[in-house]
């Protein structure tokens, strides 16, 4: 599960984590108070006004309606409001939002922790993520703080420091000097980030996180070390012990058929092609959406109906589906195994019944445990429903009803 | 011979008395598995499915001589059953159970290393060896016997495979469902190379999905080592999109080595015989033992 930028920060504060400080605003009439606010506490006198979506890239993103960018700084109190009121309510599009956008609800009024002193401020990159290879967590670590990781995984991968933790143990005071010390600190400013360190591991294992990503931390010129922005993966497995961060979820950020899909107990992924699928199981499900891509379609959905394909869920299913607009044809492809493919015909047929006129062609793939009655109940319900056992038909199928 | 399961197995059921376990354990007994008793922690002395009931995996083996185990305890416990099954000697221990958070498979998998056990799954359709011993929810009658190999991330995709082979006039030795958890026991190079070595098995169809690396590894080691078997190859997810989770835990795009692409490039140029539909599994493994 992701949240906010606003929420990672409340998390990393509760373990001891430096943040750069902020008050989040769904209002611009509340701008002004909060900057006051904001002011107060930290003394700080410009505003960094942040939109609150959940993908990167929001400083370099355009909110279509005014042409603001998704981060900005106010420098003066009176521009705060007109800021905010740049973003908040918007559509915001970045790189990693596609061409659609994000409207965002919030913004995050923060301090200004790029302040001139004693030492040139600098900013690094932190992230403690799942390495599936050692199924072990690692801390990446960088000086080229500020860009895109993957960049400079690829480009220059010299400046990523890796540490990997041993989970028995947990991260040990010489792993995190190791990373300080390599990320070419001293001094104070040393001591902060080997603290920075240790509380954000204390943070990323105490949420059952699956990623942590500090990008930027800063060093400011004082020798502080804070977190400036922050990037949570939440394993949602462990929600159940986490009751609090649970609550953290953002329905809004998600499609809405698929928050449905979730609410009937189908795992739903919406996808922006014609052909609407309907499988048991996530593989067989991910590789129906390839046959149809193969079969000259494009997947509209990923769609895994779990183990018990019945009326209920089958009917579920095709109400998600049909709300998309984009989709022509329709597969269901169910491997019959504990569940009989008879009785997954007569779900079928039931839902189709129930839900009434359906306009686009279904294909109805039904193999295992009592595929032939199950295909002998598709064809003979007088439905515009086309029916077939060997996968390979289905395709031919699929490759028929797009003409 | 097979590998992993075989008639020879003594099973245990962790979690027997709960509903997934008692069902899938009655479908066990069914196919003929040589299911010796169960476990649930507060019940023992009962009798549940005709079997003895334990409170603790090590009354079973001691009174059993129980050497596999199969787990469905609910997501939360299901990491301590895994402890449990390995610190009293169970030797292959198969985990259905799916949803089990990443830092308790972590802490499971790092407890059972030093114990001499292998951990199947989580999150995974079990393992068969046809005709002898099922241990899993596969529908057991798609799994005729024979010399192929199956070793796989998702539960029917192994079925289709299994399913098509057949129909292609083969049959199964072993399939072996590995799970599609970020965290498993055993990868699927590890489960590559039980079939290698296994004599009863003259080819292996390995399925993979995006995420993670496995499948890569898996097809490095086959050309590491001469190639040995014929196997063919398909990874599910060509058109899932980067970032998003697809069912699956551990079924996640999360770099350009993570895709469906990526995956079958490197497998094609390991001398692995890639199907880009998996409707062409069938026919391509009669082709490549035909090679």
């Amino acid at each position: 599960m992701n949240i906010h930028e606003y929420q990672a920060k409340e998390i990393l504060k509760q373990y001891g984590v430096k943040i750069q400080n902020g008050i989040v605003v769904d209002n611009p009439e509340k701008a002004i108070s909060a900057a006051k606010e904001l002011n107060a506490e930290t003394g700080t006198e410009w505003f960094v006004v942040k939109a609150q979506i959940h993908a990167g890239g929001r400083g370099k993103g355009k909110v279509q309606e005014t042409g603001s960018n998704g981060v900005v700084l106010a420098k003066k109190l009176e521009d705060v409001t007109e800021k905010v009121k740049g973003i908040l309510g918007g559509t915001l599009v970045t790189h990693q939002t596609g061409p659609e956008g994000k409207k965002v609800n919030k913004v995050l009024l923060a301090q200004d922790v790029y302040y001139p002193g004693a030492s040139e401020p600098k900013e690094y990159y932190l992230g403690i993520l799942l390495d599936r290879e050692s199924g072990h967590n690692v801390i990446m670590a960088s000086t080229e703080g500020g860009m895109d990781i993957e960049d400079v995984a690829e480009n220059t991968p010299e400046k990523i420091i890796k540490e990997w933790i041993d989970p028995t143990v947990g991260l040990q005071g010489f792993q995190a000097r190791k990373v300080a010390f390599a990320l070419g600190l001293e001094g104070p400013a040393f001591k902060e980030m080997v603290k920075f360190i240790y509380s954000l591991y204390n943070a990323y294992i105490g949420s059952d996180a699956s990623m942590f990503e500090i990008n930027p931390v800063l060093k400011t010129s004082d020798d502080q070390i804070l977190a400036v922005d922050a990037k949570v993966d939440l394993d949602d497995n462990a929600l159940y012990r986490h009751k609090d961060l649970a609550e953290l979820r953002d329905l809004s950020e998600e499609d809405p058929l698929e928050v449905e899909a979730g609410k009937a107990g189908l795992n739903y992924v919406k996808l922006d092609g014609n052909v609407g699928c309907m499988v048991n199981g996530a593989g067989l499900a991910m590789a129906t959406m390839d046959i149809i891509k193969i079969s000259g379609g494009d997947p509209a959905n990923f769609l895994d109906v779990g183990g018990g394909a019945n009326a209920e869920t089958v009917e579920a299913g095709f109400r998600i589906i049909l709300k998309d607009p984009n989709v022509k044809a329709i597969l269901i492809n169910i491997f019959g195994g504990i569940v009989r493919c008879d009785r997954v015909a007569n779900g079928v047929v039931e839902a189709y019944k129930k839900i009434g006129n359906i306009e686009v062609p279904i294909i109805v793939r039904l193999q295992g445990t009592n595929a032939e009655e199950g295909a002998k109940i598709i064809e003979e319900s007088g439905l515009k429903v086309s029916s077939a056992i060997v996968l390979k038909d289905a395709a031919a199928r699929v490759k028929e009803a797009l003409v | 011979m097979s590998v992993l399961v075989n008639k020879d197995s003594k099973i245990i059921v962790q979690g027997f008395t709960g509903s997934e376990g008692t069902f899938h354990a009655q479908q066990m007994i069914e196919y003929g598995s040589n299911v010796v008793g169960g476990v649930t922690p507060g019940k023992g002395g009962q009798s549940h499915l005709d079997k003895p009931v334990f409170n603790t995996v090590r009354d079973a083996v001691e009174q059993t001589g129980a050497n596999v185990s199969i787990i469905f305890v609910p997501p939360a416990f299901a990491a301590d059953a895994i402890m449990e099954a390995a610190d009293a000697g169970i030797e292959v221990v198969i985990t259905i159970t799916e949803g089990i958070p990443v830092k308790d498979m972590m802490h499971a998998k790092e407890y059972i290393k030093s114990r001499n056990v292998t951990l199947v799954g989580p999150n995974c359709p079990g393992v068969i060896t046809p005709g002898e011993a099922k241990v899993g929810i596969m529908p057991g009658f798609v799994f005729k016997s024979g010399r192929i190999g199956i070793v796989s991330k998702s539960g029917t995709l192994t079925y289709e495979a299994a399913d098509q082979i057949v129909k292609a006039g083969l049959g199964i030795s072993t399939a072996i469902g590995i799970g599609g958890d970020p965290i498993i026991g055993t990868s699927t190079k590890q489960a590559v190379e039980l079939l290698m070595n296994d004599p009863e098995t003259d080819a292996i169809v390995m399925i993979g999905e995006i995420g993670g690396n496995y499948e890569a590894e898996a097809a490095r080691w086959i050309k590491a080592q001469g190639n040995p078997k014929p196997v063919v190859g398909f990874i599910a997810g060509q058109t899932a999109p980067p970032g998003r989770r697809m069912g699956h835990a551990g079924a996640i795009i999360g770099g350009k080595d993570d895709t469906a692409e990526a995956k079958m490039k490197i497998m094609n140029a390991c001398g692995v015989h890639v199907v880009e539909s998996p409707a062409d599994i069938g026919e391509k493994m009669v082709a490549a033992l035909k090679a």
